[in-house]
């Protein structure tokens, strides 16, 4: 599959998730922050992109899990290193580049682009091409 | 008491499909508010498209709790979907048919037919729309937020409602 077509797929999985228009997804729009996404919304983006795309997406794969809950990760409303440096080791596939220069918690929704998707898809399906 | 949009379980497939009934009734207040009598016209007692939509999401909650036997709060996240193309009016029997579409540890999605059987023209259910879900397991829930031990989503009424259907509680 190309990265076009990876594009495509995950494009309409957030037009149909989110009820947004096909040209408001482009590769630097965030999913909270452009696109209106709210925490569950998340669960169904990832069942949405397991039906389209055919793979199995685990727990905190994609999207964090719990790890803001965490005291050692957040302090005073902001991800402290330690906290980046987890999340950044779960979610490979994430931007933290705005994140890092404004650590505050309601901003970790920002590391979630339409791009960062399609690097996840693409990884995924890469991995099972190898398999 | 929590009020029920289903009155009995007709087909139970475990975490596939589960299919439900209800009868409409003039009997029931909230027909008549829904378009309460104008000056010139009486009241026109419609089964409230709200209420169509909570009758399906009991019937998929069900089907979703059943497959860990009621252990998770299934709360109703999202309706993905819902389309109804005519009013229910009473003397009518909506049958709800939900099917789970995907399910993990997170939560479930589910497909949902709506139809309609008119006592007065043949007994036959009729497709009449579609409601898709998606249930979250509270406890589950990404935000990590705590709730309530005891599991508030299924009580009594749901408990009746099993019984009554012959469906085993877990």
């Amino acid at each position: 599959m190309t990265r076009d077509e990876i594009f495509g797929k995950v494009r309409d999985v957030l037009v149909d998730a989110l009820a947004v228009d096909d040209d408001e997804v482009t590769p630097t729009a965030t999913l909270t922050g452009d696109l209106g996404a709210e925490s569950i919304d998340f669960l169904d983006i990832v069942f949405k992109l397991e039906q389209a795309f055919g793979f199995k997406i685990g727990q905190g794969e994609l999207f964090p899990d719990n790890v803001q809950q965490d005291p050692k990760y957040v302090k005073d409303g902001k991800v402290t290193p330690e906290g980046i440096a987890a999340l950044k080791a779960r979610l490979p596939h994430a931007d933290f580049s705005k994140l890092e220069a404004d650590p505050q918690i309601s901003k970790v929704g920002g590391i979630f682009t339409v791009e960062s998707i399609v690097r996840f898809c693409e990884k995924k399906l890469g991995a099972a091409a190898v398999r | 008491m929590r009020w029920m949009w289903i009155d009995r379980i007709v087909e139970l497939v475990p975490r596939e499909r589960l299919v439900a009934i209800k009868n409409v009734s003039l009997a029931e207040e909230h027909l008549h508010d829904h378009f309460a009598a104008a000056e010139g016209r009486g009241a026109l007692p419609i089964m409230p498209a709200s209420l169509i939509i909570e009758g399906m999401a009991q019937t998929a909650g069900i089907l979703v709790g059943h497959a860990e036997g009621f252990a998770e709060k299934v709360i109703l996240a999202k309706v993905g979907l819902a389309e109804l193309e005519r009013e229910v009016t009473p003397g009518q029997t909506l049958r709800y048919t939900a099917v789970v579409r995907q399910m993990d540890r997170m939560g479930a999605s589910t497909e949902g037919t709506v139809e309609v059987m008119d006592h007065a023209r043949g007994g036959v259910f009729e497709k009449i729309g579609r409601v898709d879900l998606m249930f979250s397991h509270l406890d589950q829930n990404m935000s990590g937020e705590k709730f309530p031990e005891h599991n508030f989503v299924f009580g009594e009424s749901f408990k009746t409602v099993l019984a009554m259907s012959g469906v085993a509680w877990g």
